[in-house]
């Protein structure tokens, strides 16, 4: 492997998803590098989305590659990308509503946890121990993203920037090397925002990478290191955000709109 | 976490509150239900000069309760519904059955099988839990409705499979004679039985209600632990991310497929269980004992009892058993001895006894209509579903205001 492709933690490779007669994702290339945050934009129907759910296994490309991590993990099972180190936020938000923040974040964990059922079963001494070192590390991360006073309320009765909040403590939980944040400002004030650039880099400084798909410009400029611009499911722009924000595809396809 | 806290930090000594453990409902309950299994049987025969039919209802009773607790991992924690649960309540009593009779020598096998209740009892949990896993596989891509209709269809299969298959499991004629559990050696010591140092009685079950009382009571109590243990594991968190979000669950790392499959299986062994207690309890399986009716039976108690709550289901289940086996089939004679007393006559009060017979199932299904519309959440709701009608009765709140805002 060259030293290029080792300092690269995502590669995707000619990705496309086709729906029928729909290209939703068309040929698209770029590469993450470890330690940056590289965000995707482009306006609504894009195929941002679709992107992501190739990457985590929701959805299976017609062709191209995803390499993570030096592994091909082209058509993985989700669980099975969630194992490797890749772990998610939903753009409309995907708690389990019903389970309190702390579940919500065990249930995180539950891919780093080695109990099998017996061990559950009959309440084994190692068993304990585990559920006792989770329940703490889960703690932890509700401290981090600060919403550790709430730890025993449903998930559901969280105001909708804490359910944010959550929601990225609950992927933290797995031991992502990859962090994919699906529009994770959206809907936030304005301080919100600058609260949710701080955590980003503090996950940043834990050696997570971060990749995010976000539509606030203030947000996007404000912290990623690298931008790819999706239009029509076709790559038509990558490099740093002051180019990006030049270029005049970009300003033709998505910031003409809105600048 | 508490016990963390109190292994590390010496300060605090963790004493006894007998208060703050009432306090928590389920212990509570826990507790009201084991004094109540204990003191039953001794005031019932006490006060029916040892008369144990009351006893043998009960540990009928204790089958569905074990069916109850085995389907609530299936439809209350991972929120699978399954229509047909009695499926595999035959499979564990058949196991048992043909294993434990002279059934296999008029089979092709010509040779009669006869293993110890004690082994069996798990062989039947195994093979139930076995046949958990095979219907599970196919059904793991369907929801709601379809799953339901799927293992609807199993459930009819399966006694089919038992009447056809006649040269096996004699099909219409039933399987009888069925082996009575005994105590293992160690326990049959010179202190039972007829010896010269006997203490306690020979530990026979032949068909001694008492006995296999103290049995279901014991193995309900070994369910209700090993289901409580998992519901706050590791697998019991997983089950309930997939009953509240199955596309974030596996986004999580759970492997969905297996997890699911352990629900079915899980919820099939202690059917299995309760299979083949049955067996040996009433020595005779047909495959009319479990059809449709009794996988829905057990499912109203577990919605009755109120979905996900182990001690929920316990209840919801004792109760349905005492409306439909006690309350039901002895109105008509109560009916009769009422207005005997208030002094109608007796044409009267045998026309009455007449109507309330033939409307045995209106009442019955009005008694499940007022129950759930009294506690729609179930008689011992688990949080989640309190919560769960608490927020929709808010939704419709809201909406109304919203329309006579509107109008």
């Amino acid at each position: 492997m060259s030293q290029a492709a080792a300092d690269n933690i995502l590669e995707l490779t000619s990705l496309t998803k086709r729906f029928g007669g729909l290209v939703a994702v068309d040929n698209v290339t770029f590469n993450i590098k470890r330690g940056e945050v590289f965000a995707l934009i482009g306006p609504n129907g894009a195929g941002k989305t679709t992107l992501f759910n190739n990457v985590t296994g929701l959805y299976t490309p017609t062709a191209g590659r995803v390499v993570f991590d030096g592994r091909d993990i082209t058509g993985s099972k989700p669980h099975q990308v969630a194992r490797r180190g890749i772990a998610r936020t939903f753009q409309n938000i995907r708690l389990f509503d019903y389970m309190s923040c702390l579940d919500n974040v065990r249930v995180g964990r539950h891919v780093r946890m080695k109990a099998k059922v017996w061990d559950s079963l009959f309440k084994l001494p190692r068993e304990r121990r585990e559920e006792e070192r989770v329940t703490e590390e889960a703690m932890e991360l509700l401290r981090f993203v600060g919403i550790q006073r709430q730890a025993n309320q449903y998930a559901r009765n969280l105001p909708y920037g804490q359910q944010r909040r959550l929601e990225i403590a609950r992927a933290l939980a797995t031991d992502p090397k990859l962090l994919l944040l699906d529009e994770p400002a959206a809907g936030f004030t304005p301080q919100e925002k600058v609260e949710l650039m701080a955590l980003v880099r503090k996950i940043l400084a834990r050696g997570t990478t971060v990749f995010l798909i976000e539509h606030d410009m203030k947000v996007v400029m404000g912290i990623s290191e690298r931008i790819v611009v999706l239009d029509h499911g076709e790559k038509i722009a990558e490099g740093p955000p002051d180019e990006v924000r030049k270029d005049a595809r970009v300003i033709e396809a998505y910031l003409g709109k809105s600048a | 976490m508490n016990q963390a806290a109190t292994a590390k930090s010496p300060s605090p000594p963790r004493r006894f509150n007998l208060r703050e453990r009432i306090r928590d409902r389920e212990t509570a309950v826990y507790s009201i239900l084991l004094i109540v299994a204990i003191l039953f049987p001794i005031v019932d025969i006490y006060s029916n000069d040892g008369g144990t039919a009351d006893v043998s209802q009960a540990t009928r009773a204790g089958t569905f309760v074990l069916l109850a607790i085995g389907l609530n991992v299936v439809v209350g924690f991972a929120g699978l519904l399954d229509l047909g649960y009695a499926a595999f309540y035959a499979i564990g009593a058949y196991t048992y059955a043909l294993f434990a009779s002279l059934q296999l020598q008029s089979s092709p096998l010509h040779h009669a099988v006869h293993v110890n209740f004690w082994i069996m009892i798990f062989v039947s949990m195994f093979v139930a839990a076995a046949f958990g896993a095979i219907l599970g596989f196919p059904t793991l891509r369907l929801r709601g409705d379809y799953l339901a209709i799927v293992t609807l269809g199993f459930g009819e299969i399966v006694p089919q499979l038992f009447y056809n298959f006649d040269n096996w499991t004699g099909g219409i004629n039933a399987i009888g004679l069925i082996d009575q559990p005994h105590l293992p050696f160690w326990l049959q010591g010179p202190w039972s039985g007829d010896g010269d140092f006997k203490v306690v009685q020979n530990f026979n079950f032949n068909s001694d209600p008492v006995a296999f009382y103290v049995l279901i009571v014991i193995l309900i109590a070994l369910a209700v632990i090993l289901v409580n243990n998992l519901y706050k594991s590791r697998l019991g968190r997983a089950w309930m991310a997939i009953r509240e979000d199955e596309v974030a669950a596996a986004a999580m790392g759970i492997n969905t497929v297996t997890t699911k499959l352990l629900a079915f299986s899980i919820g099939a062994s202690f059917s299995g269980f309760a299979g083949a207690y049955y067996a040996a309890n009433i020595a005779l399986v047909s495959p009319d004992n479990f059809l449709f009716l009794v996988s829905i039976t057990v499912l109203v108690m577990v919605v009755l009892g109120g979905m996900g709550s182990i001690s929920g289901v316990i209840v919801g289940a004792l109760t349905l058993y005492f409306v439909i086996f006690y309350l039901i089939p002895g109105l008509p004679q109560n009916v009769t001895n009422f207005a005997g007393t208030i002094g109608l006559s007796d044409n009267v009060a045998n026309a009455i006894s007449d109507a309330t017979t033939r409307l045995n199932f209106i009442i019955y299904g009005l008694i499940l209509v007022l129950m759930m519309l009294l506690r729609p959440q179930g008689i011992l709701p688990s949080r989640v579903r309190e919560q769960e009608l608490k927020h929709a009765a808010v939704q419709e709140d809201e909406a109304a205001v919203e329309m006579s805002h509107q109008g």
